[in-house]
């Protein structure tokens, strides 16, 4: 029995087995029924088990379905633009530019203050300020800016996209400035003592070396965006809609196999964009 | 305090209840339920409209029945009451929700006989008809859904039975809501949602049984589309209904979307939307911030709803009796007062008008001019004097129902549609 223990196969699968079965149950099990469910068919108020292809044939013959994962993706990438240019520019001040360490941690807890609260309220909180006759718009009128009120401010892509930057740019800023704390200082010596200039510096040593880092807040703010529903439907006051909310919509209406078969293809196409952001850089070994 | 008249311990109530329960058997009746009800809690869930907590409240006081409210919004009560029948042991929904929800089983039949108001409920729950030469309208009026053939029946019955699906409760004629200051020109017809005047200004709701409805109600009165019926269009009436609004929508002429009364309250009160879908409280909750906004009664007429409770099927034996009482309860007037005081109807008007005074009633359900102060269950002023309510009496408001709140038989189809055009 003991030398059962010492077999470092029969140890490891022991310490392995807890999460195992933790993830079995709680997350392959889940997918697993979605995927199932996705084939069924559905009444006005019941779903019956079956295997049939219309919940997808409707997907995929909706041109509906085309738009709504264009709009996803459009949301994805626009948001990852702002939040990188932010959560790296935040970051490198930190990482560099603050000198002392009490002062780098104290500054790092500044940026998750908006944390403390809940996601929902910060997200709501800018309805009243962009409005028509929010602070916003009085201010740039008072300032003589503008004479009408900008409609644009809410109930847009402008404001989901706001939004969704707000939200997220902690998740880029978290892991860039991690990897950027790791950066060997005597490298950005080398750097400049080989008269490398600042912007060159920047872009020949720390971005490489920063690589994993932004990695892993792209996977973060991704699969966040891509996500989301919530967001999407209070900042555009219902009015555009990703993937997401089709399928809550599909859930409130009782619709389960087909909301279960748009979820089985959001949740293939961000494991491929998640597959193919991987290719660029192997995040495993630099953790 | 009304007690109930047959005292039943089923199997399940005296196996709960246990040494209580056998104690029972030894004493009179009568008082040992009044003991007995005290220990007994209903759930109930419905949307935010009736589920009070004024109401669990004032039961505790009167019955002694313990009342757990949930509120939802409509598309979460009409799953819930599908999907998790275990849930609940009362359902509050709208007669549309009975229509999708019935044939799953999971409500019971309630016995006609033992309501004591029954005879005193309006014509509207039971015959269709308000008065006797009232012309029944389009959609899923009450009474179409209101009763079964016999206890069990997964279809409904044309015509009054012993066995009814919801007991009413409230209901009340739907329009559009405005902001005439914002406006400041009358609005007579459905079809100023869509007038480019509001461009940007407009919205209409996200509930798609609903808004489908509010959407018929203005393309019919721009002229656009004659419908057969309203309430059960057909695939080519759909396609035409939302080629319209898709078109409005794509120019701009929808501000937002709402699905929630707090949402409709804040568009309103905030001027991002000056013409809009919206329930009769949501208009009080904005001019109780002194705002102004009018419930404008429209020449083509009213979008009206009803809701009332439905019986879990689980239910027996006592909590049955319990909920029986409850029921009588809900009926005698104390909550068709409060919810008339809120702008809608009681199903049984005559005994709610114990519960207000003189001026209330005149005011919100004869049309009269208010000779006081109005003001709400919880205090608001909503009124002075002299002021008469938006669309006058309940015969006039109710006597004009175009169109009741409807689950198609196309309805599939149609809320595929209704996904399309929120995503285009």
């Amino acid at each position: 029995m003991s030398e059962l223990f010492k077999n470092r196969h029969v140890t490891g699968w022991l310490m392995a087995s807890p999460l195992v079965l933790v993830l079995s149950v709680f997350l392959v099990m889940p997918i697993i029924m979605i995927a199932i469910v996705s084939f069924w068919g559905a009444t006005e108020w019941s779903i019956y088990p079956a295997f049939q292809f219309d919940n997808y044939a409707f997907l995929f013959g909706s041109d509906v379905t085309y738009r709504v994962f264009f709009n996803t993706f459009k949301y994805a990438f626009i948001t990852w633009v702002f939040c990188l240019g932010i959560g790296f520019t935040a970051a490198y001040f930190l990482a560099f530019h603050v000198r002392s360490l009490t002062w780098q941690v104290a500054l790092f807890l500044l940026c998750t203050i908006p944390f403390w609260t809940s996601n929902i309220i910060r997200m709501i909180s800018w309805i009243p300020f962009l409005g028509r006759n929010g602070l916003a718009n009085s201010t740039l009128m008072s300032w003589g800016v503008i004479d009408e009120p900008l409609e644009w401010l809410l109930f847009s892509d402008f404001s989901v996209i706001l939004a969704f930057v707000h939200l997220y740019t902690l998740f880029m800023v978290v892991p860039i400035f991690n990897t950027m704390m790791r950066i060997d200082r005597s490298l950005i010596e080398a750097a400049a003592d080989n008269g490398a200039s600042g912007w060159q510096t920047l872009w020949h040593v720390i971005v490489p070396l920063t690589k994993p880092g932004i990695m892993i807040g792209t996977i973060f703010v991704v699969t966040l965006v891509m996500g989301d529903f919530i967001t999407v439907r209070f900042m555009s006051g219902s009015q555009s809609a990703n993937v997401g909310r089709l399928i809550s919509n599909d859930i409130s209406l009782l619709q389960y196999p087909s909301a279960s078969a748009t979820a089985v293809v959001l949740l293939v196409t961000v494991l491929l964009v998640i597959g193919i952001l991987l290719r660029f850089v192997d995040i495993r070994k630099e953790l | 305090m009304t007690t109930i008249s047959k005292v039943r311990y089923s199997r399940r109530a005296l196996l709960k209840t246990g040494g209580a329960a056998l104690a029972a058997a030894a004493l009179p009746a009568p008082m040992v339920w009044g003991q007995e009800i005290k220990n007994i809690t209903l759930r109930q869930f419905g949307t935010g409209v009736s589920n009070l907590n004024d109401v669990a409240n004032k039961v505790k006081e009167d019955l002694g029945i313990t009342l757990e409210m949930t509120a939802l919004d409509s598309d979460s009560v009409t799953q819930r009451a599908a999907t998790q029948p275990d849930s609940f042991d009362i359902a509050d929904i709208e007669y549309w929700i009975c229509k999708k929800v019935w044939p799953t089983g999971n409500l019971q039949a309630m016995d006609v006989s033992k309501i004591a108001n029954y005879d005193k409920i309006v014509g509207i729950f039971k015959s269709g008809k308000l008065t006797e030469d009232s012309v029944i309208a389009q959609g899923t009026a009450p009474h179409t859904v209101g009763f079964i053939p016999e206890p069990g029946a997964r279809t409904f019955a044309d015509e009054q039975t012993n066995w009814m699906t919801l007991i009413p409760t409230i209901y009340n004629a739907d329009t559009l809501g405005i902001r005439p200051d914002l406006i400041g020109r009358p609005i007579e017809t459905w079809a100023e949602l869509l007038n480019p005047e509001f461009k940007g200004k407009a919205s209409i709701l996200d509930i798609s049984s609903i808004g489908i409805m509010d959407m018929a109600m203005v393309c019919e009165a721009m002229g656009e589309i004659q419908y057969g019926d309203k309430g059960n269009m057909t695939r080519e009436e759909i396609d035409k209904t939302f080629a319209i609004f898709t078109e409005a929508k794509q120019n701009g002429q929808f501000r937002a979307f709402w699905k929630t009364f707090d949402e409709s309250v804040n568009l309103m009160a905030s001027g991002e939307v000056v013409i809009q879908s919206m329930w009769s409280p949501a208009i009080t909750a904005v001019k109780s911030r002194g705002i102004d906004c009018v419930y404008q009664p429209l020449k083509e007429g009213y979008r009206s709803w009803g809701g009332g409770i439905g019986l879990s099927q689980s239910l027996s034996g006592m909590e049955l009796d319990a909920a029986y009482e409850y029921i009588n309860w809900y009926l005698s007037g104390w909550v068709g007062g409060y919810l008339m005081r809120q702008g809608y109807y009681s199903a049984v008007p005559e005994t709610s008008k114990e519960f207000m005074s003189e001026n209330e009633w005149g005011y919100w359900f004869e049309g009269k001019p208010a000779t006081g102060e109005i003001t709400s269950p919880t205090g608001d002023v909503l009124a002075q004097a002299g002021d008469v309510r938006d669309g006058g009496s309940f015969e006039e408001r109710m006597g004009q129902v175009a169109c009741w709140n409807a689950v198609m038989d196309e309805n599939q189809y149609m809320v595929r549609k209704w996904n399309e055009f929120i995503a285009s």
